[in-house]
């Protein structure tokens, strides 16, 4: 078969800007613009500083949930699972603290990541191998993480030991070349993702099967060890940021992590991640979590909104989002 | 005033006289209708008309601009310029709605029904008949009855869409349309999803139609069924007209040669001896949906199988069975002379069998074939990108350079190679899934449909790549209902009825009429006298 083509322009990619996945990125430089207008001390080195470090755990666990997405599925679970998290490596690092003494940490860190990996690997199996929605499956573990943490902690909080306070502070407060150590991690986490989502067969994989599952199948790629895979990645990013979270507060309660699944979500969305899969920005998840917590800052900072209303903000933003998607198309 | 009558026009190798112009004005027509998207114009100046009782057929390649003129008539899309005539007034539509109030309906290729709600629910949606604040299922009932009754559908208003047979699901489409009377009707592609004897069906649908007086509007790619039909015919090339013919003046090859503005390759290869060698596939005792559907067969070397029967009749289930792309058994496989041990035999799947050199092309390229949102490459590149990228990072570049290659090699004719696949036309999509499954290298292809809907150009070259495959001494098994293709280009035929294998043909024996015969009658030709 041979034959003229026609213009074929076979050359390089075209290095054209898209306006369109620039959006987040506008989005979150229109923010930080109106907030620096809006009130002074929004613009200070202090607290651009403390808003990066805590869009952090939201950030880390949205790189996972990009992931899931991205190959058609949801996770509602990441708030609940990341409370019962925190919960477990508390519990471990306080039950080892006695022989270990600070290294004690680092086992509880690494419980953290294979208790969250577990998890997601729950969720993965029951989503794929039993065959259920996705959203159903995870509102379930939703309620089970939730009223686990809270009888876990009797209702009350699980704290941690005091003389591990000391040691394992610096990983939320400390900071590796003037970069806060939780903002480093976020960057880590992010690139490891961007790496994977963009440069490796199961990235294509992943949007292969959230573009089309059938024709993922028939090309002979498993969607049940995709899809499954993406839940344990979720989980283990559910994991690292329970690792930065726990110094912060030095405890778990039956209210850690709540509603972090609609801030999660809210941000792989305004990141123009498409909710029906196929198509993953993982930098823009990055931004998206950004835009959330400068709002979030904006509504305590200034005294027009009241905070008590920053969920209803956010639940604002992601319906907005989503309309914004569907006027772009 | 706009005369229904054929221009007297040459073209190419055709020359036709003018016929009398019909007596009557035109139910509908078309005064020099462009349509352009943006910069691109897709429809050039193109007047036409349709005529009470007669069945106007529209031909035309893939592109050739059918489709726009289609929804440019029925009110889908708006004219850039030019405009349409009724009753000899002129006429807009601003949408499909008041095109309809006008009596002028499209009849969609794609089934556009609810599968959970009945077929009188279906006919009915968005205008169910009211009872006070219900709705009166008992007259809707009544009334679909006779809608089907007249179209010759054999559902009832009572039966869920979703258990329907797709071909009852067409006549449901249909009846949808006829619900209300209607004074021109538009068929796009109808026939493209059925199997023969339903065609033959839907054909006595426009017939009936035409007789009752309605102007039909037929668009479609099968030239036989256009020849069966038509009272006159027009042919569209790259979004210009050809020409208006009375049907009786044009052969299939004619139209053939109208619609690619040149002399046709011969659209088959020329046949191959049939090959004796030892056989590459052996498959005894295949299984699958627990005994639904049940086949034995060899595939050798050099040899095109292929594999004929109705729609439903079992053939795409038996190949997705032997893929592992639902459930199955088997009890033996042999490859190249070597038997498949028992593990290989039940851990059958797509990725498995590709790598023992055995693919699979689905018939249904845009649900299970494409990414239809993807560039070009990484659909060329999904099935194989162990291949294409053998470290942990992709390989950009090369799969460029593959993507390259291959729209050189299947011609795959693109603007540009970062479109998606869902911008391509269907032929240009069947040339990219085959070349997708064919970047794995394999000995055996089974294709599914191989040119099930694409034109005529295109499907010339599908028939000789696959001959040039089989020609390297590979087997390739094709599935198809379109009973030209099997004779044109198989060495040995299958045809299927009930899940089961009824027949097999060889040489001067595959025909249209032997299969068509073993496929409704599950009998050989000639073996019942």
């Amino acid at each position: 078969m041979t034959s003229a083509t026609t213009d074929m322009s076979i050359t390089k990619p075209q290095r054209r800007i898209r306006w369109a996945s620039m959006g987040p990125f506008i989005a979150l430089a229109v923010v930080i613009l109106v907030g620096t207008l809006l009130n002074s001390n929004f613009a200070t080195g202090t607290n651009i500083a403390n808003v990066v470090t805590r869009s952090a755990f939201i950030a880390i666990i949205a790189v996972g949930a990009t992931f899931v997405i991205s190959s058609r599925c949801l996770d509602l679970s990441v708030g609940s699972m990341m409370a019962f998290v925190t919960g477990i490596m508390i519990l471990t690092m306080n039950y080892l603290q006695p022989s270990l003494g600070p290294n004690a940490i680092f086992v509880g860190a690494l419980m953290g990541l294979l208790v969250g990996a577990a998890c997601g690997l729950l969720n993965g199996l029951i989503v794929t191998v039993g065959r259920i929605e996705p959203f159903i499956v995870t509102l379930g573990t939703m309620g089970i993480f939730r009223a686990l943490i809270t009888w876990m902690s009797d209702g009350g909080s699980i704290p941690m030991d005091r003389a591990l306070r000391e040691a394992y502070r610096p990983v939320y407060f400390g900071d590796v070349l003037g970069i806060p150590i939780p903002v480093a991690i976020t960057l880590l986490v992010a690139l490891v993702g961007a790496f994977v989502l963009y440069r490796t067969k199961y990235g294509r994989h992943c949007m292969a099967v959230g573009s089309n599952a059938d024709v993922a199948r028939f090309s002979g790629i498993s969607v049940t060890r995709v899809r499954t895979l993406a839940f344990v990645i979720q989980g283990l990013c559910v994991g690292i940021a329970a690792i930065c979270y726990i110094p912060r507060l030095g405890a778990a309660t039956p209210t850690t992590g709540q509603l972090w699944e609609l801030q999660v979500i809210t941000a792989v969305v305004i990141g123009g991640t498409l909710l029906r899969g196929g198509r993953a920005r993982i930098w823009g998840t990055i931004a998206g979590a950004l835009i959330l917590e400068v709002i979030a800052n904006l509504m305590v900072l200034s005294n027009m909104v009241s905070e008590y209303l920053v969920a209803a903000v956010q639940g604002v933003i992601i319906i907005l989002a989503m309309l914004a998607h569907r006027l772009i198309k | 005033m706009t005369r229904c009558a054929a221009l007297p026009v040459s073209a190419g190798a055709v020359t036709v006289k003018t016929v009398a112009p019909h007596a009557e004005a035109a139910t509908l027509a078309a005064v020099g209708l462009t349509k352009a998207y943006g910069p691109v114009t897709v429809l050039f100046d193109v007047s036409l008309d349709i005529c009470k009782g007669e069945v106007h057929a529209i031909i035309g390649e893939n592109g050739a601009g059918k489709s726009t003129l289609m929804k440019l008539l029925s009110g889908y899309v708006q004219p850039t310029a030019g405009h349409l005539v009724m009753a000899e007034e002129r006429i807009e539509f601003n949408n499909s709605t008041a095109a309809e109030a006008a009596g002028v309906v499209l009849v969609h290729q794609e089934i556009l029904l609810a599968p959970d709600l009945t077929v009188a629910e279906n006919l009915f949606l968005g205008r169910e008949l009211p009872r006070g604040l219900m709705v009166d299922d008992r007259a809707m009932n009544q009334r679909a009855a006779e809608v089907l009754a007249s179209i010759g559908a054999l559902c009832t208003p009572r039966d869920w869409v979703g258990d329907l047979p797709l071909a009852q699901r067409q006549l449901v489409q249909i009846g949808r349309a006829l619900l209300e009377p209607r004074s021109v009707v538009i068929f796009d592609e109808p026939t493209a999803v059925l199997a023969n004897d339903e065609v033959t069906a839907l054909l006595d649908v426009v017939r009936g139609l035409r007789a009752q007086g309605v102007a039909v509007l037929y668009i479609s790619h099968r030239l036989d069924e256009v020849e069966a039909l038509a009272d006159r015919i027009t042919v569209l090339r790259d979004g210009r007209k050809i020409g208006t013919w009375p049907a009786a003046e044009l052969s299939q090859r004619q139209m053939a040669e109208l619609m690619v503005g040149r002399e046709l390759d011969v659209l088959y290869p020329p046949k191959r001896t049939p090959p004796t060698a030892e056989p590459l596939l052996v498959i005894e005792q295949l299984v699958v949906d627990h005994g639904g559907v049940e086949a034995s067969l060899v595939v050798r070397p050099g040899e095109v199988l292929g594999i004929g029967g109705m729609v439903g009749s079992g053939r795409t289930e038996l190949f997705e069975g032997l893929m592992g792309l639902r459930p199955a058994e088997v009890s033996r496989i042999e490859l190249a002379g070597r038997p498949l041990s028992q593990r290989r035999l039940r851990q059958r799947s797509v990725k498995e069998w590709q790598a023992q050199g055995l693919v699979y092309l689905t018939e249904d390229r845009k649900g299970k074939g494409l990414l239809l949102d993807e560039m070009l490459a990484p659909n060329l590149t999904l099935q194989a990108l162990k291949q294409v990228h053998p470290g942990l990072v992709l390989d950009n570049r090369r799969e460029l350079a593959e993507v390259q290659q291959a729209v050189e090699e299947y011609d795959i004719r693109v603007g540009s190679v970062h479109l998606s696949a869902g911008q391509l036309s269907g032929g240009n999509q069947q040339k990219l899934l085959l070349a997708k499954v064919m970047m794995a290298d394999p000995s055996i292809v089974i294709i599914d449909e191989p040119t099930r809907g694409i034109d005529i150009g295109n499907k010339s070259q599908i028939y000789h790549f696959i001959d040039q495959l089989v020609r390297l001494g590979k087997g390739c098994i094709v599935i198809s209902s379109e009973l030209p293709e099997l004779v044109g280009i198989a060495d040995r035929v299958l045809v299927m009825r009930g899940g089961r294998i009824v027949t097999e043909l060889t040489g001067d024996a595959i025909t249209e009429q032997n299969i068509v015969y073993a496929a409704t009658s599950g009998e050989a030709y000639g073996a019942a006298s």
